[in-house]
């Protein structure tokens, strides 16, 4: 294929789209394994998110440290830079081209221009989005004062600015109750934190924020109206029932200036799917193979595009099992296996990836439960593999090891259950 | 006066449903726990509960308008609004370097998570 004669055009093996902590390690990792690296990042500075993540909690599996956001993008990005990984901050990857399994294009633009990159593999680790109130069925005046939970927390950790006074916090995950801390903290009111499940939605560290703020939780409730006059004035709040459903005459008013949405992310894959790359419609992710591999060669992927993790370690951990992965595929021009085992969804799993096991190497089977449970066994029968576990919940993903002669045991396809120990 | 007070664990991923039992402001029994570093929280926390502090700083000629900073160690609870004050009134200049002590209040030092 000839290379778009009128765009300057750079070469390398692997392109790492993203500067995150998916991003940045695989980067990291694949020039250590050998690799000519290009890192390409949309934002100004590097780290992600992790430069507004300003709370500790961070990088005690990875660093084996807790560290703050911003710590843990600090020491990623400095591993990456003094390994001497090029990188460019504020370029938008405009297109993905899959000319051949080792042909690949990056379009990207930037302040000096638009560049084509050639690489023979591509790793993809550009995050996630987040939901926002459309996809929630929030309803009412186009009003200044609703933000995403991440807005919110780039307007006050980056930019120093306090987006409300009164907030209402729609999600109790992680991000919502953090962001609950971080407006209570700065001097703001937080009215409700409305949870439309039974149960909070988040680690039980940052449901004690609740208590240590005295914010009310509403379990069993939407938000479903907003109204206002240039701003937020007022959200209405219902009941819901246990299937979902809002209970009539059930509704309430508060006064808010600001509305802070905290529903949840969703992999960003638009890029991935334009060329073709199979979703697993469970993780909103790609389908891959144990080096991270999509369903196009060549191209890995890793973090919150991957699935949405719980935990930043996580997401780092496989940043290099996707660089290790490129490496393999450039040396040997494609990554085989003799045969891929499947994973399969069994009782109470949500969610699993990889999907496609080799049996070459030990790995992570990184899964999400549908409801909560106390003193499980997480099973995967055809490889006799029990792990058991005191509780598991949604919000938080579940990771078991299996060592290569385990997955080797099962034929075709293994099945992954949490069942009652 | 006897109180009890019920909360989840945070020491570890179990989540252990503790109940501290104080008469006249005396720990008088720990139940719930299932390890000794659960009681140990369970009681600090309701004795003597801390928090580390987190917040942002306005910065002069840095990349970014602010800096990133929290406390080197535990705050305790009943203080974190006055801490919240001290840090309202801090003005920083470029350059910061990360884990750089910018300030010091009541003996806690004030730590730089991002550079600047």
């Amino acid at each position: 294929m000839e290379p778009m004669p009128q765009i300057p055009m750079l070469s390398y093996d692997v392109v790492v789209i993203g500067g995150g902590p998916a991003g940045m390690a695989a980067a990291a990792k694949a020039k250590e394994l050998g690799l000519n690296v290009l890192l390409l990042d949309e934002n100004d500075y590097l780290g992600g998110i992790l430069p507004q993540c300003i709370h500790p909690g961070f990088g005690i599996h990875y660093f084996k440290e807790e560290l703050t956001g911003p710590e843990f993008a600090a020491r990623l990005a400095k591993r990456m830079i003094e390994n001497g990984v090029e990188y460019r901050t504020s370029a938008r990857v405009l297109e993905i081209r899959n000319y051949s399994d080792l042909e690949k294009v990056v379009i990207f633009t930037s302040p000096s221009g638009v560049y084509q990159v050639w690489a023979k593999a591509i790793i993809y680790a550009a995050g996630a989005r987040e939901r926002h109130a459309f996809e929630i069925g929030i309803v009412g005046d186009r009003v200044a004062g609703i933000y995403t939970a991440g807005e919110a927390q780039t307007l006050m950790d980056i930019y120093g600015v306090l987006p409300g006074k009164e907030i209402v916090i729609v999600g109790s995950g992680d991000v919502g109750l953090i962001m609950a801390r971080r407006f209570a903290l700065e001097g703001a009111k937080v009215k409700a934190v409305v949870e439309l499940m039974p149960y909070p939605g988040g680690l039980a560290r940052n449901v004690m924020i609740l208590r240590d703020f005295n914010i009310p939780l509403y379990l069993g409730h939407r938000v479903v109206e907003v109204r206002g006059k240039g701003r937020v004035q007022r959200v209405k709040i219902v009941k819901v029932d246990e299937n979902l459903n809002e209970v009539p005459g059930s509704e309430f008013w508060i006064e808010a200036d600001t509305l802070v949405i905290s529903a949840g992310l969703i992999p960003s894959v638009k890029k991935l799917k334009k060329i073709g790359v199979e979703i697993d419609p469970s993780t909103g992710g790609p389908v891959v193979n144990d080096r991270l591999e999509t369903s196009v060669p060549g191209i890995f992927v890793a973090g919150n595009s991957l699935l949405i993790n719980d935990l930043v370690d996580y997401v780092a951990e496989q940043g290099e099992l996707a660089a290790e992965g490129a490496k393999e595929f450039i040396e040997k021009g494609g990554i085989e296996s003799r045969k891929w085992v499947k994973v399969e969804k069994g009782a109470n799993v949500r969610l699993v990836a990889p999907h496609y096991l080799s049996g070459d190497r030990d790995l992570y089977l990184y899964l999400r439960v549908s409801r909560p449970m106390e003193n499980v066994e997480v099973r995967i029968p055809e490889t006799g593999k029990k792990v058991r576990l005191p509780v598991v919940k949604p919000a938080e993903m579940v990771r078991v090891k299996l060592r290569a002669e385990e997955i080797r045991k099962a034929q075709e396809r293994l099945t992954v259950e949490v069942v009652g120990a | 006066m006897r109180k009890t007070y019920c909360f989840t664990c945070i020491v570890c991923p179990l989540g252990c449903a503790i109940e501290v039992e104080l008469e006249d402001g005396k720990v008088v029994g720990v139940t719930g726990h299932t390890c000794p570093r659960g009681e140990e929280w369970a009681i600090q926390e309701v004795t003597n509960p801390k928090r580390i502090v987190m917040s942002v700083v306005p910065v002069e000629g840095g990349a970014l308008p602010t800096v990133s900073v929290r406390t080197a160690e535990p705050v305790p609870k009943e203080k974190i609004a006055e801490l919240m004050k001290f840090l309202t009134g801090l003005r920083l200049k470029a350059p910061i370097k990360i884990g750089q002590v910018v300030a010091e209040w009541e003996g806690i030092k004030i730590v730089a998570t991002r550079g600047a």
